[in-house]
């Protein structure tokens, strides 16, 4: 028997029982697009996120402070100071802004409105540009106003919602802890990047957060602690170089080595490729789940196909009789159930894409269709259904003509 | 046919069934004969062995000893890939229950023996074209593209002959073709039996009714695997079937 003559007697045989047929591809059907549509989420998380990650401003160093282990009694040695921060703008090469942050929290209060740990971020005058921030209305604090310990306070987004409501907050006093400060400007909404929600803290000149909110009785001897220092560099520069300088600075600043650093420099390709790992992993979480619902397809089609062995054995029979042998029957069982799964894998990937564009346009989650979870998913149907239509073909081929022929 | 050659001959053929204490011998030493062009029945009472000969006459299984030759060639040894491409080849069958594959057209039917055609396969417009010609042969020329279920016993069991002779084999085998029918239709198909002979075709007919027998040339009486006699054309039992089957007991 030609392959062309098998296909045509296996098309024929799914066309006579299109409802069965239609049953049996339903699990790959299933198992196709779930492995389409969970990529595509998958993907689409990812990108989002590591759009986030460019969109906390791009070419940025980040160099956090660590305390280093003291012994009991001992003073806890805060890793990163203020002035580690001018130490690196003026002695290191390619550096274009240093942007501070140092953190808190207090009781803020308008009004009749009190909000509890409100997220206090100090921080200096090159924040709204290093870190992507847009000012909606009023102003930014300025050089001065930090220097000065100015008692002024620009709102996230939603703070300033909860706080004011419909009131314009621009001029108002607003309290936090026992310290009153006069609102001077709120920031656009920005959202959530990573785990920072950008939109419900309150940022305040560090020279303010310094004084009132984390007084340290260390700060005469040491300079005021500082949880994180922010450094942009020009894009043209050497990474690696400025790394290496801001390092070596830093360890002779703080009189450690470079294994007792109490501190620790990263980029942003660091955070973009830890977040990469997460989301592939993830990502390929939910290919093995899509792909398990794919053998399940499998043994669906295999299940029909032994059934549908044995309700026609009769036509095995008569085809033995008049001559097929068992490659004959075997080929066109295994033709029949390729041909469903194929058709399957058809029609998944195209409820697959037409789920996943619906699924991305109907809810919050962005989906990318990725032409590699296509490939993979259609390919897996077809081998699914070679290697679970084999048995069933196998059995057939293995009729006795005389039985078969008997077979009521 | 100048010379008359012969199509099937068995020497000493037998089969049992099972192994050890529990088989059973269903042929015991068959020795027969058929030339080309004759109308034999092979007749029995149930148990005779008619079956299992038919079987192994169809190549549809293989004696347990013994030697059988089909059109001068010894198949008694062949693998079943070999067997397939001589049901294919050399034999036609007509069975009791029509065999016809549900929901696929008389014309398919007639065509499926080419599909299966190593030797001369053909197109697939010779092959309908084959098909058809056989179908106007059976008398069925208006119901090519009916399918079984719309069609009569008797219709459907010239379908079956017409699927039976496509693939031009030496011989026919029928397995009580008329037992599935009327007296009308059993009678029609045995003439259009008598009509094929009367071409050249070879027939071995398996059945148990002598009434359908006595339409051959010579009918081989099985009893108990053996054969008992052979009675010729046109002639009546010597010992009719229940008879013999007394005897043996």
């Amino acid at each position: 028997m030609k392959p062309s003559e098998a296909l045509t007697i296996a098309w024929e045989a799914i066309l006579k029982n299109k409802v069965r047929s239609f049953l049996t591809m339903l699990g790959i059907i299933i198992g196709v697009s779930a492995v389409i549509i969970m990529v595509a989420i998958s993907a689409g998380t990812e990108a989002t996120i590591s759009e986030q990650i460019t969109s906390l401003g791009s070419n940025l160093v980040f160099i956090q402070g660590a305390m280093t282990r003291g012994g009991p009694g001992q003073v806890p040695q805060g890793g990163l100071v203020y002035d580690d921060a001018g130490a690196v703008e003026t002695g290191v090469d390619g550096v274009t802004a240093v942007v501070v942050e140092q953190n808190s929290s207090e009781t803020v209060k308008y009004g009749d409105v009190t909000l509890d740990d409100v997220e206090i971020l100090g921080t200096t005058v090159g924040f709204p540009s290093v870190r992507d921030m847009e000012i909606s209305d009023g102003r930014y604090f300025n050089e001065q106003e930090n220097e000065r310990k100015s008692k002024v306070a620009v709102l996230g987004y939603s703070l300033a919602q909860g706080l004011f409501g419909d009131t314009n907050p621009i001029g108002q006093y607003i309290k936090v802890g026992n310290t009153k400060l006069a609102v001077i400007g709120v920031f656009k909404e920005k959202g959530l990047v990573g785990n920072t929600d950008f939109d419900s803290r309150l940022y305040l000149p560090i020279q303010v957060v310094f004084q009132k909110f984390t007084p340290s009785m260390f700060a005469r001897f040491m300079g005021d602690s500082v949880r994180m220092i922010y450094v942009e560099v020009d894009p043209e520069a050497n990474l690696d170089n400025i790394i290496t300088q801001i390092e070596l600075l830093l360890v002779k600043r703080h009189d450690v080595t470079l294994d007792t650093a109490d501190f620790s420099v990263t980029t942003q390709q660091d955070i973009i490729a830890t977040q990469e790992s997460t989301t592939a992993a993830f990502r390929s979480l939910l290919a093995w789940v899509a792909g398990v619902s794919l053998i399940v397809g499998g043994i669906g089609i295999m299940n029909i196909m032994l059934v549908s062995v044995t309700e026609r054995t009769r036509e095995i029979g008569i085809r033995q009789s008049i001559g097929a042998t068992p490659n004959d029957i075997r080929l066109q069982f295994l033709t029949e159930a390729l041909l469903l799964s194929i058709i399957g894998g058809v029609i998944g990937v195209l409820v697959g894409v037409g789920g996943a564009y619906i699924f991305g346009s109907l809810s919050d989650m962005r989906t990318v269709i990725s032409i590699s979870s296509i490939v993979l998913a259609f390919g897996s149907s077809a081998i699914v259904g070679a290697f679970f239509g084999y048995y069933p073909a196998n059995q057939a081929s293995k009729l006795d003509p005389i039985e078969a022929l008997r077979y009521e | 046919m100048s010379v008359s050659h012969t199509i099937i001959k068995t020497v000493d053929i037998t089969k049992v069934y099972g192994m050890g204490d529990i088989s059973v011998s269903a042929l015991r030493g068959i020795n027969i004969q058929i030339q080309q062009g004759e109308f034999v029945a092979i007749m029995g009472p149930s148990g005779s062995g008619k079956s299992t000969l038919m079987h192994i006459l169809g190549c549809l299984s293989q004696p347990t000893s013994g030697q059988y030759f089909l059109d001068g060639v010894d198949v008694s040894h062949l693998n079943k890939v070999q067997l397939a491409a001589v049901r294919n080849q050399k034999i036609g069958f007509i069975f009791q229950a029509y065999n016809l594959l549900a929901r696929t057209t008389a014309l398919q039917n007639v065509t499926l023996p080419l599909l299966y055609n190593r030797v001369s396969p053909g197109t697939k417009e010779e092959g309908l074209e084959k098909a058809r010609t056989m179908l106007e042969l059976v008398g069925l020329g208006t119901r090519m593209n009916h399918q079984p279920h719309e069609l009569s016993g008797g219709q459907q069991q010239r379908v079956a002959i017409a699927r039976a002779l496509v693939n031009n084999p030496v011989m026919v085998i029928a397995d009580e073709p008329t037992g599935n029918l009327d007296t009308r239709s059993g009678t029609e198909i045995m003439n259009l039996l008598h009509q094929l002979h009367e071409r050249g075709t070879t027939i071995v007919m398996v059945t148990h009714d002598s009434k359908t027998a006595i339409h051959t040339q010579r009918t081989i009486n099985l009893i108990d695997g053996m054969v008992d006699n052979i009675t010729h054309n046109g002639m009546h039992f010597s010992r009719p079937a229940e008879e013999a089957q007394h005897e043996a007991l």
